[in-house]
């Protein structure tokens, strides 16, 4: 049947359905091109030579037994990479910060275990890591600068000479009357809470290929990035080429979790390579690399006190944060993002008018940290949130009650936090209240008295929070930063065989967006999902984007999307006006098809293309000049960005012989505003939630005195498998949708936000018998039997 | 280090007999990515923890990254590619992608191969069960519920078969 001889053109809803992903049939079947299954002809591997020292200075290094390895092509030192390679740093406008140079290679000081130092390049993988063991490192030890409060300390050993002090940022907040909010308060709780280090763990460890075309003169990398367009932007600075001849590709990237969103050094020194020798070259990192050379999350001390009137109300909270941010000033980060994040939300969805913070990101020998799934906002959740049950518990009031009381009300939004962030409006107490109705709270506080009376511990979190989402230009995604993480750019093309493409600068490390973006861009438009290609993850499809993080890629993609989209179907209805004679805004568009509305005059977008394209003749002169062709390119900006809001409830159980905690149950109730497809929006939660459980129960890089990682492997670096991770409930409450376009809120990091404080709070709920509050995660059997053997012996 | 004479291997993927001669150290899971091309089996840690390499090796789950290629000699080997195609994919890949039981994909084969060896071997009754038995492959993405939900749609299917005379 032709479009024309049926009255029921449609046009169809795609956003809001539960859309089966577009990705998953090559990647179910082995089809998917992760970047260590790339080949090229000619192809050489590379190997680094890791520091096994945390602060040393590189007196010698002897790679002569090495280059006479048979297989081995070339070895490369610190100096001879800065050759090939001009300098960079993470520079910042915020008051108060130093940027360290990051050398691609260490550079006469090694200051981390794990820092690459020496590139072997031969003709295999095997053969060049054979030569890694010929190679002879002389160093000379230098003091180690483990715990960053002796990193803090007057006359500490400097880790950068050009700095002033071993402090790369600082900064404070101020609101309102602190010590006035404390002198009159019922009650307070304090506590020294630490947060410790973690590592992102992406199943797909990083890899790099690059390759060099001399007749092109371009510069090619395939890399697992989540910021091709920002790691494409800073290569063309450091290599001096410019952007049309260097592009990067983030193919199917296996995870990243923030991970994956600094430039590394394996990309430039591979980069660098390539171009030197003229021959593609290949790194994959094993899993040992992986877990001492990737951005390193968390690690904070914070020091935090809040006072609470008789009724609940939070009077004052003060907090000093110590971020130990590792050896570097990550790139582009900086070593602000994670610390000062946690000051900046520590004040959390509740209403606080007296707040003072202060932090400092401190330099240690250890790995850098930078962004990981949430950054910043799973600490100042977990401070928060167990200030708030500390303190409840000494005015003797339920803590889904002193949530409620303190939750920014509807009315109250747009609500402007005390360290500056505005909420605008989110469904803060709709969530908590649908949490404690979807897990049966009053029910489980009387089966948890029935445990009890058995001898149980046994305990239920909440934990509630608000995160900034699809950050538009206003506020930069880390302080300072010369960066625009505030827009993002769609070209939607419909070209002369008819097909559509959508093309953007996001990336996509499995979060479905291939799915959700043809969801968006073929509803604006008025075709069917499966005739949008979408193009992600190259810096040829659009001329401007920073890729995939924040939790921005379906805000900032989905809205340039939909503009361009628009943009395009007007132009699809101005042609149509004219081909099918009648009024533009009698003109619909849908499935493909482009008709007068409540008439069989009809035609396909494919025979529209073809006429304005091919047949010339039926479209006239002045309007293909006017339109020129069937394509547009959108930049969306949301400028303040948006609030995505959640609480958590969960029910733990801790075992008295093995003092493991079992989360039980869980649920998340979260406002994301209008939820693109609901299969895939579950599943960001249930990811976050799992990555949250290993965070507050079983994750923790571990560093002894001499700055060795004693966590390199996942026999020591424990990640969530299915048994500790439960079932889990997740619902999404929609309020008034957000000024976004489409509607979109963020939702990829939430679970991640809201777990830790939840679990913590359930554990210290489990103990309170004992009087024990839970300041430090991961609350692993052996943390927990020391406090719990601490407070039998009282 | 590299001094050593090649060893002939011969091993049937997928139904497909192929012959290699390998250095008595290469891995199998490089034997099957490198050699072969087969790169839907994928390495994750290279220490026998993450289980993403895992692959069928007469017809037991195996961990391809903790063996040599010239144990396989005159092996039947299974890996995600023999379970179906991107056209027709296998029932169970298709349970995975009905409950969104992937999301970067980088683990699912793994994932894959050990569901298909235990929904032969195990009642997999309880979620507990099917938990305990997907403990061995570890996901990053998805938090496990969904791939739960799939395996437990194929265990319903399988017993509802099995009654059915």
């Amino acid at each position: 049947m032709s479009p024309a001889d049926d009255l029921n053109f449609t046009r169809p809803q795609f956003v809001g359905a539960s859309v089966a992903r577009r990705e998953d049939p090559r990647l179910l079947t082995g089809g998917g091109l992760y970047v260590a299954d790339i080949k090229r002809h000619g192809m050489l591997y590379i190997a680094f030579r890791r520091s096994d020292m945390a602060h040393a200075e590189i007196r010698s290094i002897d790679a002569s037994a090495a280059l006479a390895h048979p297989g081995v092509v070339a070895v490369y030192t610190g100096e001879d990479i800065a050759q090939l390679a001009n300098p960079y740093r993470a520079t910042s406008r915020m008051k108060n910060y130093q940027a360290t140079f990051i050398p691609p290679l260490a550079h006469k000081k090694v200051r981390y275990v794990g820092e690459a130092v020496v590139a072997v390049v031969a003709e295999s993988r095997y053969v060049a890591e054979d030569a890694l063991a010929l190679l002879e490192i002389d160093y000379a030890p230098l003091p180690v600068l483990v715990d960053p409060e002796s990193s803090l300390a007057e006359g500490a050993p400097k880790l950068h000479d050009d700095l002033e002090s071993n402090i790369l940022a600082e900064r404070e907040f101020a609101r309102g009357e602190v010590d006035a909010g404390f002198a009159k308060a019922a009650a307070t709780a304090s506590g020294r809470f630490h947060f410790t280090r973690t590592t992102p763990v992406t199943i797909e460890a990083r890899a790099a290929v690059a390759e060099y075309d001399r007749r092109t003169r371009t510069l090619e990398l395939h890399c697992t990035t989540q910021i091709p367009g920002i790691v494409r932007d800073k290569l063309s600075e450091i290599f001096d080429i410019p952007g049309p001849r260097l592009r990067v590709i983030a193919p199917d990237v296996g995870g990243g979790f923030g991970g994956k969103t600094s430039l590394y050094s394996e990309e430039i020194v591979a980069c660098a390579i390539a171009r030197d020798l003229q021959r593609p070259v290949k790194w994959v990192s094993d899993r040992m690399e992986d877990l001492m050379s990737t951005g390193h999350a968390f690690d904070e001390i914070v020091d935090a006190e809040i006072a609470v009137a008789e009724d609940g109300e939070i009077l004052a909270v003060k907090a000093d944060v110590i971020g130990d941010v590792g050896a570097y000033s990550i790139y582009p980060w900086t070593a602000t993002i994670e610390p000062v994040q946690v000051v900046s939300f520590l004040p959390g969805p509740y209403r606080i008018e007296n707040y003072a913070a202060r932090v400092r990101a401190v330099a240690t020998n250890k790995t850098l940290t930078g962004a990981y799934r949430g950054v910043g906002r799973p600490i100042s959740v977990f401070v928060m949130d167990r200030l708030l049950d500390m303190a409840a518990r000494k005015i003797g009031m339920d803590p889904a009650e002193i949530r409620r009381r303190n939750l920014v009300n509807d009315d109250e939004f747009p609500y402007k936090a005390a360290s500056g962030l505005v909420w605008d409006r989110s469904a803060f107490q709709a969530c908590l209240a649908t949490a404690r109705e979807k897990i049966g709270y009053d029910a489980l506080r009387a089966e948890q008295e029935a445990a009890r009376a058995e001898g149980r511990w046994v305990g239920i979190g909440v934990a509630s929070y608000a995160e900034l989402t699809g950050v538009g230009s206003r506020i930069a995604v880390a302080p300072g930063m010369p960066i625009n993480t505030g827009t993002e750019t769609c070209n939607v093309a419909i070209d002369s065989t008819g097909a559509v493409t959508a093309s953007f600068g996001v990336a996509s490390q499995g979060q479905g967006i291939e799915t959700t973006l043809a969801q968006v861009v073929a509803e604006a438009l008025g075709v069917k999902i499966e005739d949008v290609d979408i193009v992600l993850g190259d810096t040829s499809a659009v001329s401007h984007g920073t890729g995939t993080y924040a939790s921005r890629a379906a805000v900032l993609g989905g809205g340039a999307g939909t503009l361009a989209a628009q943009a395009v179907r007007e132009k699809i209805i101005r042609v149509a006006g004219h081909l099918l004679e009648a009024a533009e805004e009698d003109i619909e568009t849908g499935d493909g098809n482009v008709w007068v509305k409540g008439t069989d005059r009809a035609m396909t977008i494919r025979d529209l293309a073809r006429a304005l394209y091919s047949d010339m003749g039926r479209v006239p002169k002045e309007m293909r000049d006017d339109l020129g062709n069937l394509e547009a390119t959108k930049v969306y900006d949301p400028f303040f960005g948006t609030t995505t809001a959640a609480s958590h409830m969960c029910l733990v159980e801790i075992d008295p012989e093995t003092y493991k905690t079992q989360v039980k149950r869980y649920v998340v109730v979260e406002d994301c505003g209008r939820v693109i497809n609901p299969l895939i929006a579950d599943g960001q939660a249930h990811g976050g939630v799992a990555q949250g459980i290993g965070v507050a129960l079983m994750e923790e890089v571990i560093h002894d005195e001499n700055g060795q990682v004693l966590t390199a492997s996942l026999v020591d670096y424990v990640v969530p498998s299915a048994v500790e991770v439960p079932s889990m409930d997740v619902i999404h409450v929609e309020a008034e949708l957000p000024n976004t376009v489409g509607g979109f809120r963020g939702l990829g990091e939430g679970g991640t936000i809201g777990a830790p404080a939840c679990i913590a709070n359930a554990i210290s709920d489990a103990l309170s018998p004992l009087g024990i509050e839970i300041t430090e995660i991961p609350a692993t059997p052996e943390r927990l039997f020391r406090l719990i053997e601490a407070a039998k012996a009282g | 280090m590299t001094d050593t004479v090649p060893v002939p291997v011969t091993v049937t993927v997928n139904g497909r007999e192929y012959r290699a001669e390998v250095e008595p150290r290469l891995l199998l899971a490089d034997f099957l990515r490198e050699t072969l091309d087969l790169t839907g089996t994928h390495v994750g840690c290279e220490h026998g923890i993450c289980g993403a390499c895992t692959i069928l090796l007469n017809g037991d789950s195996a961990r391809s990254c903790l063996t040599f290629a010239v144990q396989a000699d005159g092996a039947e080997i299974t890996t995600v590619e023999g379970l179906g195609s991107e056209d027709a994919l296998g029932p169970l890949q298709q349970a995975f992608r009905d409950h969104h039981a992937l999301q970067c994909g980088f683990c699912t084969p793994g994932m894959l191969m050990t569901v298909t060896d235990m929904l032969q071997k195990y009642p997999l009754a309880t979620d507990d069960e099917i938990r305990e038995a997907l403990s061995g492959n570890i996901c990053r993405c998805t938090g496990y519920e969904h791939i739960v939900r799939a395996v437990r749609s194929m265990v319903e299917a399988r017993d509802a078969a099995e009654e059915t005379p």
